[in-house]
C-alpha cells in the first residue's frame, strides 16, 4: 500500500465549555471524540453516517477549520494541529474543501474567474498575467465553458455551481481534498455528472479525497475504503467492498439494512429478513456511557450472554477485528 | 387494480409570472386504485408537488391556472365548492408534507392537535376523541403516547414530527394519504421506520397511497406502480417491477443507469444524462426530453403521446422500440 498521507491520530473536538464552578450542567457536545484513521496517497476514503454524527466536524478539524480539542493531525509528517498563523496559511493550498452549498459558498458579487482565481492569487502561485489562462484551463477540466470565466454564481445551476466549487478548490493546487456532501444538494441525474468528474480529476491530478456524504451507494461506488460515523465516533473503517459484503459492527448492519436498494426483487427478498432498528440516535451533549451505539444496538444482548460484558457501561476500543478491517465493538474483541 | 379511486385526466397547472408562464404540469392523466400504494418520482421542478397540491387545490386560485378533471367518489374536485373541498381535505384525503412543522402549529400540544380534528372530522365527544388521539399515536409508533400526547412539537425529533403528522391525518380515517417526500429530511434508520409504518397502515386500515420522491430506491421497496415524471409530463406509468426490468422511456432509463448501487461495485464511470431540464417558461414545442436524448430522431420535433406498450404498461416516447 502507498503511505498516508494524512494521519489523524485520537482527534477529538468539543464544543461548548465544560461546567465552570458556577455554572449549570455540562453543555458539552462531543462532536467528533477520540478518531483515529489514516488516509492514503491517492485512495477516496469515505465518510458515511447519519446527519450530525460529526463528519462534517471531523473534516473540517482534519483541515484546521476548527482547532481540535486534543489529537494530531499529520499531513505528509506535519502535525497541523500545532502549525498557527503564518506557518498554517503557508500550506493551506495543499488541502481544500469543496462544500455540499456551493451557492452558499460562492460569493455572489464576484464573478466566476475571481472566484477560481482567488486562490492562485493569494497563494501566489502565477504570475499575475497568467491567472485569467490559468482559470480558463481549470473551467475548461471542469467541463464549464471558458466564458463562464465572465459571470456570476447566480447564472448557474446547481450542478454547474459544483463544478465552480471544484474549480475554485483545484485553483489552490491542492493534493488532498475533503469534499463534505458534494453531491447531496443535486438531483439524481446531475449527480452522476459531479461523481464521474470527480474521478476523472482524481485520476488526473493523482488527489486524495476524503469523501464524506449520507448515501452510502454513491460512497461506495467513489470510494477504495470507507468509515463510518456514530455519534462522533468512528465504528468500522475497511474496503469499500467489504463493508457491504462482511459488515461486522451492528450499526453498519442496520445502516445498510436501512437503505433502500432500487431493485424492487431485491427488496422483497431483504424485506422479508429487514430487523429495522428501534428508537433514535441520543443527543451528543448526553451520550451513552458505554458503547455509544448501546441504546439502539440489536447484539448488545448476545454481548452480554457470550462475553459478560454489558455494553452500556463498557466501551469497545476501536480495534483490528481482521487484516485491515477496523471496528470498535464488543463482539470481536 | 381493481377499481379506480382517483382519476385524474388531462391535468394542467400553469402559473402565470412576470416572466412569462410557468408551464409546471402538462396534461397528466392517472388513476389510483384502491389500497394501491402509487409513487410519483422525478427530479425537483419536474411538477410533481404542483401535480398533488393542484388535486386538493392547496395552490391559490389567484396564482395558477389548473385543467383537467380530478375524479373521486362521482365528483370533480377541481369543480367543488371552497366548503366542500375543505371538507374533503383532511377527511377523505389526508396530505403529509416534508417539513412537518410547516402543518404542525407549534404553540398547541400535538394531542389536542390531532384531538382537534378527530371532533371536526368525526362529532365525538372530547373525552372519546382523546383517547382515539393517544390510540392514533400509539398506532404510528410514539413511545409513551399517553404522557408525549402533552407535548408541543419542537420537543419531538423531525422523524416523530413526521409520524405526528400522519397520526393527524389519519384521525379522520382518510382513503388517501398523499406524502409528498415525507422521508427527504429524515436519515435512512428513521427513514426506514416511516416506510414501514405507512406499508402498515395500508395492510391495516386499507388506505390508499400517492408517494412522491426523487428516490429510486424508495420507489422500488414500497410502491405498486409508479408514475415518472420529466418537466411536468408523466413520460412512464407502470407496474413497479416492469419500470426496472424493462424501462422503455430513455429518461427512466437514464436514471437508473445514472444510479450508483450499493449492491454492486463497478469500475465504470456512471452513465450520466447530460444536460438539464427545459425550461418551463419557454417550453420546447418538441418532446421535453429531445435536448438530453440519445435517440432522438426528426419525429422527436412532435411531441410525443402517451401510449400503452402493454395493458398496463404507457410510455411518451416515439422511439421505445429502440430501447
Ligand atoms: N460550531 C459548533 N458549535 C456547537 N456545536 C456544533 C458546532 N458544529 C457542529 N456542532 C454539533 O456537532 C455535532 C456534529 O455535527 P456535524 O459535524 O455537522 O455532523 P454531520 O456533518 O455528520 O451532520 C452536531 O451535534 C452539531 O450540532
Ligand atoms: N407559485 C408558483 N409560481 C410560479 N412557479 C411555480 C410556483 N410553484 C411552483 N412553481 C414552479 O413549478 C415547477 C414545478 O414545481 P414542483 O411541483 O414544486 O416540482 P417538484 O415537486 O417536482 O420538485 C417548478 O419549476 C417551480 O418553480
Ligand atoms: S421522444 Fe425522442 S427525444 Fe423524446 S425521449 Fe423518446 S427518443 Fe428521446
Ligand atoms: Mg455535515
Ligand atoms: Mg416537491
Amino acid at each position: 500500500m502507498t503511505e498516508p498521507i494524512v494521519k489523524v491520530k485520537n482527534l477529538s473536538m468539543h464544543f461548548g465549555q465544560a461546567s465552570g464552578f458556577f455554572s449549570g450542567p455540562q453543555r458539552l457536545v462531543k462532536a467528533v471524540d477520540n478518531v483515529n484513521l489514516e488516509v492514503f496517497e491517492g485512495e477516496t476514503l469515505g465518510l458515511v453516517g447519519e446527519s450530525g454524527c460529526g463528519k462534517s466536524t471531523l473534516g473540517r478539524s482534519i483541515l484546521q477549520l476548527c482547532k481540535p480539542t486534543t489529537g494530531t493531525v499529520q499531513y505528509r509528517g506535519t502535525d497541523l494541529v500545532k502549525l498557527e498563523g503564518k506557518a498554517l496559511r503557508k500550506m493551506r493550498n495543499r488541502f481544500q474543501m469543496i462544500y455540499q452549498d456551493p451557492y452558499a459558498s460562492l460569493n455572489p458579487r464576484m464573478k466566476i474567474a475571481d472566484i477560481i482565481g482567488e486562490p492562485m492569487y493569494i497563494h501566489q502561485l502565477h504570475p499575475r498575467s497568467e491567472i485569467r489562462s490559468e482559470v480558463e484551463k481549470i473551467l475548461k477540466m471542469v467541463g464549464l465553458a471558458r466564458d463562464f470565466a465572465d459571470r456570476y454564481p447566480h447564472e448557474f445551476s446547481g450542478g454547474q455551481r459544483q463544478r465552480i466549487g471544484i474549480a475554485r478548490a483545484l485553483a489552490a493546487q491542492p493534493d488532498f481534498i475533503v469534499a463534505d456532501e458534494p453531491i447531496s444538494a443535486l438531483d439524481v441525474s446531475i449527480q452522476a455528472q459531479i461523481i464521474n468528474l470527480m474521478r476523472n480529476l482524481q485520476q488526473q491530478l493523482k488527489l486524495t479525497y476524503l469523501f464524506i456524504a449520507h448515501d452510502l451507494a454513491v460512497v461506495r461506488h467513489i470510494s477504495d475504503r470507507m468509515a463510518v460515523m456514530y455519534l462522533g465516533k468512528v465504528m468500522e473503517l475497511t474496503d469499500s467492498n467489504t463493508i457491504y459484503e462482511d459488515p461486522l459492527h451492528p450499526y453498519t448492519q442496520s445502516l445498510l439494512a436501512a437503505i433502500p436498494i432500487p431493485d424492487p426483487e431485491k427488496e422483497r427478498e431483504r424485506e422479508a429478513n429487514r430487523v429495522l432498528l428501534d428508537g433514535e440516535v441520543p443527543s451528543p451533549e448526553n451520550p451513552p456511557e458505554g458503547c455509544a451505539f448501546c441504546t439502539r444496538c440489536p447484539r448488545k444482548r448476545e454481548v452480554f450472554e457470550t462475553k459478560k460484558i454489558d455494553c452500556s457501561t463498557k466501551a469497545p476500543t476501536f480495534a483490528e477485528a481482521k487484516p485491515g478491517h477496523w471496528t470498535a465493538c464488543h463482539l470481536y474483541t | 387494480m381493481g377499481e379506480a379511486l382517483l382519476e385524474v385526466e388531462n391535468l394542467h397547472v400553469h402559473f402565470p409570472t412576470p416572466d412569462g408562464v410557468v408551464q409546471a404540469v402538462n396534461g397528466i392523466s392517472y388513476s389510483l386504485g384502491k389500497k394501491e400504494i402509487l409513487a410519483i418520482v422525478g427530479e425537483s421542478g419536474s411538477g410533481k408537488s404542483v401535480g398533488v397540491l393542484s388535486l386538493l387545490r392547496l395552490i391559490p386560485a389567484r396564482d395558477c391556472k389548473v385543467q383537467g378533471s380530478v375524479n373521486f367518489e362521482g365528483q370533480n374536485l377541481l369543480k367543488l365548492s371552497d366548503p366542500e373541498m375543505r371538507e374533503l381535505r383532511g377527511n377523505r384525503i389526508a396530505m403529509v408534507f416534508q417539513d412537518p412543522m410547516t402543518s404542525l402549529n407549534p404553540v398547541l400540544r400535538i394531542g389536542d392537535q390531532i384531538q382537534e380534528s378527530v371532533i371536526e372530522h368525526q362529532g365525538i365527544s372530547e373525552k372519546i376523541a382523546k383517547s382515539r388521539a393517544i390510540e392514533l399515536l400509539e398506532l404510528v409508533g410514539i413511545p409513551e403516547a399517553g404522557k408525549r400526547y402533552r407535548h408541543y412539537p419542537h420537543q419531538f425529533s423531525g422523524g416523530m414530527r413526521q409520524r405526528i403528522m400522519i397520526a393527524a391525518g389519519l384521525a379522520c380515517e382518510p382513503s388517501i394519504l398523499i406524502a409528498d417526500e415525507p422521508t427527504t429530511a429524515l436519515d435512512v434508520t428513521i427513514q426506514a421506520q416511516i416506510i414501514d409504518l405507512v406499508k402498515k397502515l395500508r395492510r391495516e386500515i386499507g388506505m390508499s397511497v400517492i408517494w412522491i420522491t426523487h428516490d429510486l430506491g424508495i420507489v422500488a421497496g414500497l410502491a405498486d406502480r409508479v408514475a415518472v415524471m420529466y418537466a411536468g409530463k408523466i413520460v412512464e406509468f407502470a407496474p413497479v417491477d416492469q419500470l426496472f426490468k424493462t424501462p422503455q422511456h430513455p429518461y427512466s432509463r437514464g436514471l437508473l443507469n445514472s444510479l450508483p448501487r450499493l449492491d454492486a461495485r463497478s469500475e465504470k464511470p456512471l452513465e450520466a444524462i447530460e444536460g438539464l431540464p427545459p425550461n418551463l417558461i419557454n417550453y420546447p414545442a418538441s418532446c421535453p426530453f429531445l435536448e438530453r436524448c440519445s435517440y432522438q430522431t426528426e419525429q422527436c420535433q412532435i411531441p410525443p403521446e402517451m401510449r400503452s406498450i402493454t395493458t398496463t404498461h404507457e410510455v411518451c416516447c416515439h422511439h421505445t422500440e429502440k430501447l
